[in-house]
């Protein structure tokens, strides 16, 4: 399968650390948009601002790169304005859950009809490794220098109250998976959330024990905890693990969305 | 052909907006300015464009840049607690050359202030509130029939320059009823057309305004605020071009002064001049009509930003400068860098017009 067309060949290289996984996060992103049979004038990618944020000046489209946290009402306006667009937003755990928290849970009441890709490094990696509204308990940032003492938001969670249509969290590790729900978030009308966690060796995996790439995205495997076992452990009376995060099609439904391609 | 109205200033200026074409309104209720929104929000889904209330002033200067990029004359309207937030989008406005007009019907500040009450402490702010070195333009109006106009002159604007337009109201003009003339239909500028091949930001013309590459003409144009090349691609660690795109944006609107003035004279030969704009012009209005002395000038400014200094130099005899505004000198700061003999603010705070008695008071003080 080859889906390079999509790609803004005449940027590279591109500015991603040697061992980040947001361009598998944008590998993916692109095979299942490649699968919609879209054209690439009817597409706008749309980020604020971060190291996820720089994915669609990666790609071959109309593409909008904001400012910080405001991604959401930019692809608003976009959506709004021209139903006809298919509108894909690339974020981040601190672009979209800290300053941009607000336009985060509106979007998601809204349902607007656009595909919200984040990339949960669990840590502003751009500005050098500060603390971030993901940020697990207890870790190492910049700003967290004796551990994080701020409980994390879970993004899904958020979506899910909110309003969206589609809510999904896979890992760096999950590539078909993240790849197949991304596709479902695709052509669920409505506003589709994928969370994705993803490794950040410069930023987050040297400061937390993650010395090498292979660990962090061993960890993400190994403490990735599917969405059909956690509801079976419940279902059971067992208790769930509390190290382990929730992964698979969390939300999908059929609410009254905004700006529906006509 | 034309019909009359008696309109509220604020209707005034939706009607405008809608006669000028706009098909896209994104803003968030806020006391003065909130009839704007009613009535777009009453009007513009039956002419088929789109009115959304946004979470906030910051999401709305965000909705109507994005909708801006697909082809629509996009407006929000607010007033000094909402137009602070837009600060910062503003400024990204700015810098990826969007299209876009904000209604400012000013009220009285600092902070939350006197919502119900008119004032134009907003005149610096909207020069320079955002940072980094920009240029936009403001348009001031004085009548209900200037809010219909200045909002129809704004969108062309924002089209021909490829800039943020502000419509810098009060709450005295955004409230009141007058009489309107409105015509059947306006003039309307669109936006330089796009030359296919040229990447994206390469100006060519002298104006050194680029061509707009609207979104879904398969252009796959990359707009970002960072600083950007022709291609519109990321170069924010190249100093030379940081300094070439800063300065032709700023140049762009300030080459055009003298095209975008737009003021009245009256007495030219006058030792003493009123400069005003807004709500006081008002006032000064009724100064001149009981004064009726030929040595009573008067230059209305209707195109606040970029400043009209070449007016001033007209009154050749001036003596004084007399500048009354509703904040505590912002523009006679502007103009006192521009002329040689004295200007005196006549600075009037507290949310209500200068009465005719003050400023003809301040006439008959010894220069």
């Amino acid at each position: 399968m080859s889906y390079d067309e999509w790609f803004r060949t005449d940027r590279l290289p591109h500015i991603y650390c040697a061992g980040c996984g947001n361009g598998t996060i944008i590998n993916c992103t692109l095979a299942a948009v490649d699968q919609m049979g879209w054209k690439k004038e009817d597409t706008v990618f749309v980020s604020g601002i971060g190291c996820s944020s720089r994915a669609p000046g990666y790609i071959l489209t109309d593409s909008l790169h904001t400012t910080h946290g405001r991604a959401l009402a930019f692809a608003t306006g976009v959506k709004m304005a021209k139903p006809a667009f298919n509108v894909v937003v690339f974020t981040g755990d601190g672009d979209l859950a800290a300053i941009g928290g607000n336009h985060f849970i509106h979007a998601c009441r809204r349902n607007i009809d656009m595909t919200v890709v984040c990339m949960n490094n669990q840590i502003y990696g751009m500005t050098g490794g500060q603390g971030s509204p993901t940020t697990p308990l207890k870790c190492l940032s910049s700003t967290t220098p004796y551990g994080c003492a701020e409980p994390p938001f879970d993004l899904c969670e958020l979506a899910t109250a909110a309003g969206a249509n589609y809510v999904a969290r896979w890992t760096s590790y999950h590539v078909k998976e993240l790849e197949k729900a991304v596709k479902v978030g695709l052509e669920t009308p409505g506003f589709s959330f994928i969370e994705v966690l993803v490794q950040c060796p410069t930023a987050f995996g040297r400061r937390n024990k993650f010395r090498q790439v292979a660990d962090h995205v061993e960890f993400l495997k190994s403490h990735s905890l599917l969405k059909a076992k956690r509801d079976r452990l419940i279902d059971q009376g067992q208790p769930v693990p509390e190290d382990m995060f929730v992964v698979g099609e969390i939300t999908k439904r059929n609410r009254p969305a905004m700006g529906v391609k006509p | 052909m034309t019909r009359t109205e008696f309109w509220q200033g604020n209707t005034a200026c939706a009607e405008g907006a809608l006669a000028a074409g706009c098909t896209f309104f994104g803003g968030y209720p806020i006391t003065p300015s909130t009839e704007v929104a009613e009535l777009m929000a009453a009007k513009l889904p039956k002419k088929g464009g789109i009115f959304i209330q946004m979470e906030d002033e910051i999401a709305s200067m965000a909705s109507i840049i994005g909708a801006s990029w697909t082809g629509a004359r996009a407006m929000t309207a607010t007033s000094g607690p909402g137009f602070s937030l837009m600060m910062e989008n503003i400024g990204f406005a700015v810098m990826t050359e969007t299209p876009c007009v904000v209604v400012n019907v000013q009220r009285g500040g600092p902070s939350t202030g006197q919502p119900t009450m008119s004032a134009q402490g907003d005149m610096m702010q909207v020069r320079f509130g955002s940072h980094g070195d920009i240029a936009i333009i403001a348009l001031s109006p004085a009548t209900v029939q200037e809010m219909f106009e200045l909002t129809v002159k704004a969108f062309n604007h924002a089209d021909k320059y490829r800039v943020p337009v502000f419509l810098m109201a009060d709450e005295t003009v955004g409230h009141m009823r007058e009489k309107i003339l409105v015509p059947d239909s306006v003039e309307k500028i669109g936006r330089k057309p796009f030359v296919p091949g040229n990447p994206p930001f390469k100006v060519t013309d002298p104006d050194l305004i680029p061509g707009f590459p609207t979104f879904g003409t398969g252009q796959h144009v990359h707009v970002t605020g960072l600083t950007h090349d022709e291609r519109g691609y990321p170069a924010a660690t190249n100093p030379p071009l940081h300094a070439a795109l800063v300065k032709r944006l700023v140049d762009k609107i300030e080459n055009a002064r003298d095209e975008m003035a737009d003021y009245d004279i009256v007495n030219p030969e006058a030792e003493q001049v009123f400069v005003a704009y807004g709500g006081p012009v008002r006032t000064v209005m009724q100064v001149m009509h009981d004064k009726k002395d030929k040595n009573v000038g008067f230059l209305r400014i209707r195109t606040v930003w970029p400043f009209p200094e070449k007016a001033l130099l007209e009154f050749k005899n001036a003596k004084r400068f007399l500048v009354p505004e509703m904040n505590l000198g912002q523009i006679a700061r502007e103009i006192e860098r521009h002329v040689t003999v004295p200007v005196v603010p006549i600075p009037k705070l507290g949310g209500e017009l200068h009465t005719p008695a003050e400023l003809a008071a301040v006439l008959e003080e010894k220069a």
